[in-house]
């Protein structure tokens, strides 16, 4: 639903996003487009850099496949990704700069009596092999799988992590994280997948492993659902002075504090 | 004389223009998707794009078949007009013929008032209420599936349908009605055997129309469906032709981007007939 909106506004900037790239060559805007999952990190990055250096900062929230392209095709100053880049890209003169990670919390109902789980049983959920939650310990329930849209950076980075490629058996698939969250929380019987930093109440994050999903058990790696959240710049075109200046800043020190407060963990 | 002459081709000019450039919308449109999907159908095989029933775009080995999505949308409308059809057509003989002008008023406008709804609010009731209620009243583990978006698209096609089978039942002439009660049969019986035969390509094109809508609805659909490739079941997670184009296309990259696109070219195909369809029952109506 998010996203129909996001398209639309898409369409209607199309237009001013063509005359915000003009502008930002003079260097008074710096234009980002890209991964939804980082809507929330790059809105508070992005309205800090606005205030400390007074140049203006636009996000598109297209995807992380669209930002890539934007960026290859000139469209933006800055792509954004939730996944790492693959070879083909970089090998397209692309490239990467990690400024954070991104725990993805496997979700359940708060009236969910599971608690925990390790990768294999939530690969095996996944995949089909386990389709009732008496069978690790719930009551008598069909599970309810809730995943993401094909070509979705949470579904990639999902799927990539606990080894569901092509294998995942979805009765749902829903696309934005929060469609993921409503869904979950109004089904006893569902579980989901979703951004950590977009994970409130209404929803139950599991423990993997025994170990929950937080910043630090994100930043230590002992909780091993985790993505990270890419820069995408291209290599034979230089940033403009304000796209540099943004590029510095959220790759500083300062932007941790950011980072985190937007729930993900900074690398910095 | 001969300035005002000039003046009137002037004006005559720029109205043609005008009309021109709604066909050059419809000729840029149709060009476009034909130039966009006609590269992923002929990549895929065109038997394997509408009759291979497994659709995995983004899985290592993808798979292009929207089967699956065909025949959701086919069932979907289907059920959509099983259950609106009725409704709305016995909506409009009691609002055309029997109804008092003040109950005739206020329904009205309720049908209006449901015209205008956008869609996403239809979704988002229909994800708040209908999905959880069918989970309940029917004992499935999940609502999300092809009836709670049948129910959503039969009460979404209702205003087209209640509207042009108005009209088409007000066109009957009056005598009509007059020679049959002047017979001795009863108003119900004229009615039933008299106004709504003598309207019944009118109400044909309402049906039609309200194939079109629901064919063609994506926001709504998207959120009760629950939007996983299956082959239809009733009480399934279902994929719709338009939907399968809308929560792809975001994200979508490469012989994925271009299968949507191929997917759009096929749906469009669709409406083109149904337009053709509701072009020829208007056509009879006025004759």
């Amino acid at each position: 639903m998010k996203k129909f909106l996001t398209l639309a506004l898409a369409a209607t900037l199309a237009v001013s996003a063509l005359a915000g790239c003009q502008a930002s060559q003079k260097g008074g805007t710096v234009s980002t487009d890209g991964s939804t999952s980082m809507e929330e990190v790059i809105g508070i990055l992005g309205e800090a850099f606005e205030e400390k250096y007074g140049i203006s900062f636009t996000y598109n929230p297209t995807g992380s496949g669209s930002g890539i392209q934007a960026v290859k095709e000139g469209r933006c100053d800055i792509g954004l990704s939730s996944r790492n880049l693959k070879a083909e890209e970089k090998a397209d003169g692309l490239s990467e700069t990690v400024i954070a990670n991104d725990g993805i919390a496997v979700i359940v109902n708060p009236q969910n009596s599971v608690s925990d789980l390790d990768v294999e049983t939530i690969a095996k959920i996944y995949k089909g092999e386990i389709t009732n939650w008496s069978q690790i310990g719930g009551s008598d329930a069909e599970i309810v799988v809730i995943g993401r849209e094909a070509g979705s950076g949470t579904r990639d980075g999902f799927e990539s992590i606990t080894g569901t490629e092509d294998g995942c058996k979805y009765r749902q698939e829903l696309t934005s994280t929060g469609d993921v969250i409503t869904t979950v929380s109004q089904n006893p019987d569902a579980i989901g997948y979703a951004s950590l930093a977009a994970v409130g109440d209404g929803v139950k994050a599991l423990s993997v492993g025994g170990v929950l999903p937080s910043e630090d058990t994100v930043k230590d790696g002992s909780y091993v659902i985790q993505r990270p959240f890419v820069l995408v710049t291209k290599d034979d075109t230089e940033l403009s002075d304000a796209a540099q200046k943004f590029f510095d800043f959220v790759t500083s020190a300062d932007a941790a504090q950011y980072i985190s407060q937007a729930g993900a963990v900074p690398v910095n | 004389m001969k300035k005002q002459r000039a003046f009137e081709n002037f004006v005559h000019g720029i109205f043609l223009i005008l009309g021109l450039i709604t066909v050059g919308f419809v000729l840029l449109i149709t060009l476009y998707l034909i130039i966009a999907g006609i590269p992923a159908i002929r990549e895929i095989g065109i038997l394997d794009f509408l009759f291979n029933t497994k659709w995995a775009s983004t899985a290592s080995e993808p798979s292009y078949g929207i089967l699956p999505f065909i025949l959701t949308s086919v069932y979907g409308t289907a059920g959509a007009i099983i259950l609106g059809v009725p409704v709305g057509f016995m909506t409009s003989v009691y609002l055309a013929k029997l109804a008092p002008a003040k109950i005739r008023t206020v329904v009205s406008g309720a049908v209006s008032l449901l015209a205008g709804i956008p869609s996403v609010v239809y979704g988002l009731v229909g994800m708040m209420v209908l999905v959880p209620g069918i989970r309940k009243l029917f004992h499935i583990p999940d609502g999300a599936s092809l009836l709670a978006a049948i129910i959503v698209l039969a009460i979404m096609i209702l205003p087209s349908i209640i509207n042009v089978s108005i009209t088409a039942s007000e066109a009957v002439p009056r005598e009509y009605e007059d020679a049959s009660l002047a017979l001795g049969a009863t108003p119900v019986e004229t009615y039933f055997r008299v106004s709504v035969p003598a309207a019944k390509s009118g109400i044909a094109a309402a049906v039609v129309l309200g194939v079109g809508r629901a064919i063609g609805e994506a926001m709504a659909v998207m959120m009760v469906s629950g939007n996983a490739p299956n082959m239809p079941e009733l009480f399934g997670s279902v994929r719709f032709l338009t939907t399968a184009v809308a929560s792809e296309m975001s994200y979508s990259s490469g012989l994925q981007r271009q299968a949507l696109f191929s997917i759009a070219l096929v749906l469009f195909l669709f409406i083109m007939l149904i337009n053709a369809a509701l072009n020829f029952f208007l056509k009879r109506s006025k004759e």
